[in-house]
């Protein structure tokens, strides 16, 4: 069991800053979040995208600012459950939260700070009706061990680095058959690979279908075929064992949307005295939230954090008196 | 008003819905969609660094050609058609006055 004083869910700019804040009150973080990497969508989405509106620096790239945060936040040590999407929050005897993630990992805290942005990254899946009837039955969205092919026959969709990278790995000596199905004849993966790619096609050893899109999926118990449309040559069908569709990321609410909040349109409903949730002891912050005049700007998020842990630190320590102290008084900041 | 076009935005239940859009507040149409509470998602701000904004352009209207970064980006979006756009690189100008779209489907 992790415990922690402020159990962050997101580790985004505003879940990052959060950590700074809180630090100053001496109190610990650790943050969750289902992304491999810190930065949220600034690493996700657009990390060589520069932002102008971050106050003293006229620009900075979305990824640099996740670095600077980072060593910002370092002399606290927080905590890190990264790859993992929180899942249940319940209460124990004391009062205190328990959070348990996707992988079961637990975390204890009195406070959840809810940082999670547009929610967490899922695979975006291809709007097919009868798709989710064979999810794990050979359709997967995520390759998490590649012997699961082995001599198998494999489609994979997509056109970026991991439907290039996959189709290459499983084309050596893997999956007994490998095909690539694309909507266009270029692909905005890494030119090493796109070549590699055109390479196998050439040789015969990977099927590659450009100008098509897997329109339909069928089969008994399992997946068993699917059904492809061609630009030019219309519909044909392809027997396969898996189905890999590689469509990159998109946000979703997830398990959040359970935890009693009150929710409208998406995002989280607070007090913008301290952007605390219905729920005592839930604070939401960033993007995630809503009120009167809510803007989605990292700039708000940074603000909200700061305010939300002094209302956090009063509920954990409800006897001590709390005075602002500035930075250029107390000097470098640490635990 | 100089300043107003009308769009028509076909939504993914086939309703179709008029538009006053301004052409002097530098908006796509992602954002006038958004505006309008129309369930499109926009979920990078407009970048072309999402597909969450694809929509079919069905009037004849000429605009501007698709960029790499559109063209990159509608690899992750589904049924792309040669009438495929992110919404947000529909720049609301004057002469697409009776422009008429139609959201793209989505997965769940």
């Amino acid at each position: 069991m992790i415990q922690t004083d402020i159990l962050i869910i997101g580790a985004g700019p505003c879940g990052l800053f959060t950590v700074f804040e809180a630090g100053l009150l001496k109190m610990r973080c650790h943050l969750i979040d289902s992304l491999p990497n810190p930065g949220g969508q600034c690493t996700e989405i657009y990390p060589k995208k520069p932002i102008y509106d971050i106050p003293a620096y006229p620009s900075i790239l979305a990824g640099d600012l996740t670095e600077r945060l980072m060593e910002q936040i370092a002399p606290f040590s927080p905590g890190f459950t990264l790859g993992e999407r929180a899942e249940i929050v319940e209460k124990d005897e004391d009062g205190q939260f328990i959070l348990t993630t996707n992988r079961g990992t637990k975390h204890r805290a009195p406070i959840i700070a809810i940082a999670a942005g547009l929610g967490c990254f899922e695979p975006r899946k291809p709007p097919i009706d009868n798709l989710s009837s064979y999810e794990d039955k050979g359709v997967e969205y995520i390759i998490k061990d590649p012997e699961f092919y082995r001599d198998k026959k494999v489609v994979i969709s997509g056109g970026g680095d991991s439907a290039l990278d996959w189709t290459i790995f499983l084309a050596e000596g893997v999956a007994s058959e490998v095909t690539l199905v694309h909507r266009r004849p270029s692909f905005r993966g890494h030119p090493d690979s796109v070549q590699k790619v055109l390479d196998l096609a050439e040789a015969g050893k990977i099927n590659l279908i450009t100008n098509a899109e897997v329109v339909g999926v069928s089969g008994d118990a399992n997946l068993n075929a699917l059904e492809v449309k061609h630009k030019t040559e219309g519909m044909m069908s392809i027997d396969t064992d898996h189905w890999v569709p590689l469509f990159g990321l998109s946000p979703k609410l997830g398990p959040i949307s359970e935890w009693n909040l009150n929710i409208s349109k998406n995002a989280i409903e607070v007090d913008t005295f301290d952007y605390s949730t219905n729920v005592p002891g839930i604070y939401a912050i960033g993007d995630i939230n809503t009120y009167p005049g809510k803007l989605k700007l990292i700039l708000c998020g940074f603000h909200e954090a700061t305010l939300m842990v002094q209302s956090a630190y009063k509920r954990i320590f409800p006897d001590k008196n709390l005075v602002l102290k500035y930075t250029t008084v107390t000097g470098k900041p640490g635990l | 008003m100089d300043d107003m076009i009308k769009v028509f935005v076909i939504d993914r239940d086939e309703k179709r819905h008029a538009l006053d859009a301004p052409t002097d507040m530098n908006m796509n149409m992602m954002e006038l969609c958004k505006s309008y509470e129309l369930p499109v998602e926009g979920t990078c701000g407009g970048m072309a660094m999402c597909a969450s904004c694809h929509m079919y352009v069905q009037s004849s209207h000429d605009i501007s050609e698709r960029s790499e970064d559109e063209e990159d980006m509608l690899d992750e979006a589904f049924f792309v058609e040669d009438n495929s756009r992110l919404g947000c690189q529909i720049k609301l100008t004057s002469d697409l006055d009776g422009l008429e779209v139609k959201l793209a489907p989505i997965g769940e």
